[in-house]
């Protein structure tokens, strides 16, 4: 296990820690005499050598929980939003650590170098945090859907970019493989994508983003049944720290969307990645295009029937708008949490900003709205989970959460005045990050389109 | 080969479940204790190094180390830290269970050291404890107590505010010597010890890992025990001996002031009474 908070890091949170708690900490309790009562103070300084007893020598790490919500059961059988399984809430603490311990210090300089640091992905691989759903005897943890889209949540907190890193490999690049591809590949692949491996999922290309279906990259069956792909994919998530591709070609264009196939693709087989985009938000998660130039991909290596990949991409695309979801819900409670405890810090005019009713008013308002977020989101996990038709659901979610996001990470910013607009206080980067929950795995305009489909059908109305 | 049982080692990690050390505990409305309703409650800090240390010895000496016990005492509740120290890589937990009301009346550690004794007992049934790792104090009371007394009932060795744990021989083996560095007031002090001996760990043995998610999902699947004070016959030797009267909170700090010169300091203390 590599990945440990230096030391010194630890050591200064504890006196940070105590100094705030010591003050309520050091209760005297009268009638136990011959106690140290002078056990717990600190001196402000950190120093490197604590003494040996008292709390400030308390490592800043304590890391299982009780929940308090995990007391709650509903006499009546059918529990809220709010009852998670024991693994479940074990995984939020261990995520939440994990992305406050190792994420965090390192946020601000991937976003400025526009780069993943390696760290980070190694340290999620070691966490298990890249197989969430993924059979055990593959290598996986073999979690819920919800448990993954706690991970989501939980990253996206701390930095949206490691969270879509997370969300694309586990709701796209993994789940594609388990529902579809044969057991051969899944076999080949998952494991290694448990343990090393990142994945990428190439669909969009230059000429085809929400008009998905019109791409142009091609796929020819050959002779003895491999294929050979040619053409361009663009706005791919993860491609250049990526060794596995899914991609998607168009094998008949007579066939229209029947003709699209979808692909595992290794990138030793040739895949060559162009140019990296400059953006305004997750800056630190990559975005490139990716060329195809007559690479050959083994016959096994189709995933699913030929000609049935639009099928793939729609159905996993559905999971990954929950997943967008979850990133937008866990960026807007960053980003107010972050804001809100700076606020009730600053003082104008003799008292702190979260003292003014009208800033009291906002903050209620974006809090119910995350809130309302968050049921959305979670209630599209759980009618997965149960096996119901979940789509409008998901886009509802989808489309909320990135409405929320922006509006969240927007106020954030203002309530926390100049400071708000510091690249160094970290709460602007939210609202840079939030601007793509609108865009990718379907606009905000599909999402739309696609709840009044929906709509149509289910009242008759054509 | 498989070494045979003689060359093998139990090891028994008592852990506490106590308020997060984030939290800003407050005193009960009773005044009393502390109020624990709705606060967030953790592995005690000092625990989590031991459990940590112990799977760091499985992790060094593979077979040499049979099994990683870990066990608390404490409202049904605390089959949390249990999961969580098997999430890490115990193998198997033991609960003794006490009603939740005693949680406010907390049981001493004399108490808990003479419920650690028997379970000691009870655990050599199946197999022998060899080694006994602990934090050396839970955050709650700062007692630093539990580890020394055990010892003094088992008649045992004790090496407290471990920062560093070695054998000496390649393996840990019965009756095998080991060498603990000590964290004291004067600096650092060795001692040599042989198996069985208890350890208590200080902050700077190690840094806890995280369980990793299939770590948490295989936790689920390891056994737990369950012991109730009768059945470890303690019904009334574990009983609280002192009472707490009251709990309050410390004077709230007042601000300095500032002083001219030596003369004024000088009469400023004067007047405090303080020399």
């Amino acid at each position: 296990m590599s990945l440990r908070a230096p030391a010194t890091r630890l050591l200064q949170r504890s006196v940070a820690t105590s100094a705030l708690g010591n003050a309520s900490r050091s209760l005297s309790t009268v009638a136990a005499r011959g106690r140290d009562a002078t056990s717990s103070s600190p001196s402000s300084s950190a120093p490197l050598r604590f003494s040996r007893s008292g709390p400030s020598s308390a490592p800043a790490r304590a890391f299982s929980t009780t929940s308090p919500a995990r007391d709650f059961e509903s006499p009546f059988g059918v529990n809220s939003l709010a009852k998670f399984t024991e693994e479940e809430e074990m995984l939020k603490e261990a995520v939440r650590k994990f992305a406050n311990d190792v994420v965090k210090p390192r946020v601000e300089a991937m976003d400025e170098a526009e780069k993943m640091d390696p760290e980070v992905i190694k340290g999620l691989f070691e966490q298990g945090l890249m197989a969430i759903e993924t059979d055990a005897e593959l290598g996986g943890a073999g979690c819920s859907f919800t448990a993954a889209i706690i991970v989501i949540e939980e990253l996206a907190k701390v930095d949206p970019s490691v969270s879509v890193l997370c969300d694309v490999h586990n709701t796209l690049v993994n789940t594609v493989l388990r529902k579809y591809a044969s057991k051969h590949i899944q076999e080949k692949y998952l494991p290694k994508l448990a343990s090393d491996t990142l994945g990428s999922f190439c669909l969009s290309e230059p000429s085809s983003g929400s008009d998905a279906f019109a791409m142009k990259t091609s796929c020819k069956k050959q002779a003895d049944g491999s294929w050979i792909l040619n053409g361009t994919k663009m706005w791919i998530t993860n491609s250049a720290e990526a060794e596995f591709f899914i991609v998607f070609a168009q094998g008949d264009p007579s066939k229209g969307y029947k003709g699209i196939s979808a692909f595992a693709v290794e990138k030793s087989m040739g895949v060559e990645i162009a140019k990296k985009e400059k953006k305004l938000g997750i800056r630190a998660s990559s975005t490139c295009t990716l060329n195809f130039d007559e690479i050959k991909v083994p016959a096994e290596n189709l995933i699913g029937e030929e000609g049935k990949g639009y099928k793939i991409a729609i159905e996993i695309l559905n999971e990954g708008r929950v997943g967008i979801g979850a990133q937008m819900l866990g960026l807007a409670q960053g980003a107010v949490e972050k804001s809100i405890r700076y606020a009730a810090e600053r003082k104008q005019f003799g008292k702190a900003i979260t003292q003014f009713q009208g800033m009291q008013f906002q903050i209620a308002q974006v809090l119910m709205e995350i809130e309302a977020a968050r049921v959305l989101v979670y209630n599209a996990a759980r009618l997965k989970e149960e096996g119901r038709p979940f789509t409008k659901e998901a886009a509802f979610a989808k489309l909320y959460a990135s409405q929320v996001a922006q509006k969240a990470s927007g106020s954030a910013i203002e309530w926390a005045g100049g400071q708000g607009f510091t690249r160094e206080t970290g709460i602007e980067k939210y609202w840079r990050d939030s601007k793509i929950g609108a865009i990718y795995e379907g606009t905000s305009n599909i999402m739309l389109e696609t709840i009044f489909k929906l709509v149509e059908r289910e009242m008759q109305l054509k | 080969m498989r070494p045979s049982l003689v060359n093998q080692i139990r090891v028994l990690v008592p852990i506490k479940r106590t308020i997060d050390y984030a939290v800003k505990v407050r005193p009960a409305k009773d005044g009393k204790s502390i109020e624990t309703a709705g606060v967030k409650m953790s592995m005690n800090p000092f625990d989590e190094i031991a459990v940590e240390e112990a799977v760091r010895l499985r992790e060094k000496y593979k077979e040499a180390i049979t099994k990683i016990t870990v066990v608390s005492v404490g409202p049904p509740k605390s089959a949390d830290v249990i999961r969580t120290a098997l999430a890490m890589g115990a193998d198997d937990g033991i609960i003794v269970e006490v009603p939740e009301k005693t949680f406010a009346d907390p049981l001493e550690p004399l108490g808990i050291s003479k419920i650690l004794q028997e379970v000691v007992k009870k655990a050599a049934e199946e197999e022998e404890v060899d080694l006994i790792i602990m934090g050396k104090q839970a955050i709650d009371d700062d007692a630093s107590q539990t580890g020394q007394m055990l010892a003094g009932l088992l008649n045992w060795p004790q090496a407290t505010y471990a920062s560093k744990l070695e054998f000496l021989d390649d393996k840990p083996t019965k009756g095998s010597v080991a060498q603990v560095t000590r964290e004291i007031d004067g600096g650092l002090g060795i001692v040599k010890t042989k198996l069985p001996f208890i350890l208590t760990t200080d902050l700077r043995l190690n840094e806890p890992r995280y369980a990793s998610l299939p770590n948490i999902m295989k936790a689920k699947k390891k056994p737990m025990k369950k012991y109730t004070l009768k059945d470890l016959g303690l019904e009334e030797g574990a009983k609280p001996r002192l009472e707490t009267l009251k709990v309050e909170e410390p004077p709230k700090r007042q601000g300095g002031a500032k002083v001219a010169d030596v003369d004024e300091l000088i009469s400023k203390l004067q007047e405090a009474g303080r020399i």
